[in-house]
């Protein structure tokens, strides 16, 4: 079904009466939206940066692209965290260079200005050739970002000053970040080695994707076949749950599964070794939390989406995903997996196998994904003739299924009202 | 017959280039047998130590002997969606060298070039690989394969949908 394209029609066309919901597919080509994308989305929203275990001891330090721009952060002399603009005050050359190690200062090699790990400038040759009070404003120092603020060890930044708290922008997200951050006494750490990967798609396929429970059984039909050839690998758990709007564009689906998870939902392949391990986890989180919240924790899944660019999919294993466009049929991709600090050698080890099945351009799924979302972006191509994607299932039920659309549609509605997209450009009239 | 201490880096080559030719040739269930019974292929993640243990770091492959049979066996089902229709690969090895020789086994490294072509686009792959190639009664055969990239993830690459 089409309608006449007007400059003035929402680039999302959404009809609850009517039961419609399209997504214009100019959303996902077009230069002005992609500019607009920056300037009223990834410069106005908390945007994940990194996660509190990634800087362990005073001095450790990662370096890292946010947005575009080079974010240094860091855990100081003083114990506290940081962000910086990766940027030298006196030309703007990058002052770290390195991805992550422990230092106690920074020197950028251009002139030899010396930064502190809290940002401040120490040293900077020639210094007899400045007033004595240079630096008396802090306008020497490397400059922290507008923002920064952390929920339960996932650490944001935001680039715009007056945004709301983190705490009331990430809305009802919050409970279900305590369900993964629940999931260890002493801490969640991420297990070394990183995910990096680029595909050629709009950013906002991968969002969809990646809480999307109705392709699975068509894009992922030989992993499922995997399962199934692997002895012992399911539980006898059919497919089943819901989507939920949390707010500010996040959503989440939650959801039974036949895999196996670390904490805890044992499967015959895991042997006795592995059900005594997964018993005393499930029976902890039973003493912490009562049965019901245990029971939550250990036997359901979650895809969850944080607006505008993070994905905490807690599943067969934790994976943390985040990713920025770098032009409109293009985006970059990093993702790590997060485990309890506390588990045993034998639980990181399984859970390590379980992510790389399923996870990852390596893995026996996302390939496929990457696959598909590369094949939409070529299909938009014909977005001035065929302009419309579909993104309407469940909009008839009263309570959706975990493989409706609703968790995509509360993203583009979101997306819709920051960045009020039109389905035609100016010029394409 | 071949012995640990009189197998040569031709020998070696050779074996090298014939799995080479397997792999661009799609005849992947040939290229199994290349494997012990208790082989293993890894591709670790580009910032993790080049010898790091898939045990304790995140990878983008790490497939045991019966992985890597249902990685084969996934890669030639038409809903192997990656690799549908098949891509044409072409691994370029160079630089093999013995190591080291250690009971039945030879350290062997090399340098590696793998192209990928599909849908009008070419990807490359560069790396190092790293081999703990066992001497057997039947031949060489591939106890451990691990291929160490010298890019910095997966970009543009987006995917190993392919052997490497």
């Amino acid at each position: 079904m089409n309608m006449p394209l007007t400059p003035e029609q929402p680039a999302v066309w959404n009809d609850p009466e009517h039961h419609i919901f399209k997504v214009s597919r100019r959303s996902f080509t077009d230069t002005q939206v992609f500019r607009d994308e920056y300037n009223r989305i990834f410069d106005k929203c908390w945007l994940y940066l990194g996660h509190e275990s990634e800087l362990v001891k005073p001095g450790d330090f990662v370096a890292r692209i946010v947005a575009k721009r080079s974010i240094l952060f860091t855990r100081d002399a003083q114990n506290k965290v940081n962000a910086f603009f990766n940027a030298c005050p006196h030309r703007g050359a990058q002052v770290c260079r390195e991805r992550k190690g422990n230092a106690k200062s920074f020197q950028c090699f251009y002139h030899g200005w010396v930064f502190g790990a809290d940002g401040t400038l120490k040293s900077q040759p020639g210094s007899e050739c400045y007033p004595a009070d240079f630096n008396a404003n802090g306008a020497a120092n490397l400059v922290p970002v507008p923002r920064l603020d952390s929920y339960r060890g996932f650490w944001f930044l935001c680039f715009d000053r007056n945004v709301q708290s983190l705490s009331d922008y990430l809305a009802n997200a919050k409970e279900w970040i305590d369900i993964i951050a629940d999931q260890s006494e002493v801490g969640m750490t991420l297990v070394g080695g990183t995910q990096e990967y680029q595909i050629r798609a709009n950013w906002k396929l991968l969002t969809e994707n990646s809480i999307d429970g109705y392709h699975a059984i068509n894009t992922h039909a030989t992993y499922v076949d995997y399962l199934k050839n692997m002895q012992g690998s399911m539980s006898p758990v059919p497919f089943e749950g819901t989507g939920y709007d949390l707010g500010n564009g996040h959503a989440v689906i939650e959801y039974k599964a036949p895999w196996g998870r670390p904490v805890a939902q044992w499967i015959p392949l895991w042997g006795e070794e592995g059900k005594i391990e997964l018993a005393k986890v499930r029976a902890r989180l039973v003493e912490r939390f009562g049965e019901a919240r245990a029971d939550r924790i250990a036997t359901l899944n979650r895809n969850m989406f944080i607006f505008p660019n993070l994905v905490l999919n807690d599943i067969m294993a934790i994976t943390v995903r985040t990713y920025f466009p770098t032009a409109p049929d293009a985006m970059q991709i990093s993702a790590w997996a997060l485990a309890p600090k506390d588990e045993s050698a034998w639980a990181r080890k399984f859970r390590l196998s379980n992510f790389l099945e399923f996870l990852g351009p390596g893995g026996f799924a996302t390939p496929d994904d990457v696959e598909a979302l590369e094949q939409c972006q070529r299909g938009y191509e014909a977005m001035k003739e065929a302009p419309w994607n579909d993104m309407s299932k469940g909009m008839i039920k009263e309570k959706v299924n975990y493989d409706d659309e609703l968790q995509m549609r509360v993203f583009w509605n979101e997306w819709q009202r920051r960045t009020q997209a039109t389905a035609l450009g100016k010029g394409d009239a | 017959m071949l012995t640990i201490d009189t197998v040569t880096r031709e020998q070696v080559e050779d074996f090298m280039f014939l799995e080479a030719e397997m792999l661009d040739e799609w005849r992947l269930k040939e290229w199994l047998t290349l494997f012990t019974a208790d082989g293993s292929y890894y591709v670790p993640t580009t910032d993790t130590p080049a010898n790091a243990s898939p045990d304790n770091a995140l990878f983008y492959v790490a497939d045991d002997r019966f992985r890597l049979e249902q990685r084969v066996e996934r890669l030639l089902k038409r809903t192997a969606h990656a690799e549908f229709p098949k891509s044409k690969t072409r691994h370029l090895v160079s630089n093999v060298r013995i190591r080291a020789r250690h009971d039945d086994e030879l350290d062997v490294g090399a340098a590696v070039l793998t192209y990928r072509t599909k849908m009008g686009l070419t990807e490359t792959y560069i790396g190092s690989y790293r081999y703990r190639i066992a001497v057997t009664p039947e031949g060489l055969r591939i106890r451990e394969k691990r291929c160490i990239l010298d890019m910095e993830g997966l970009k543009p690459n987006g995917r190993i949908s392919i052997i490497l």
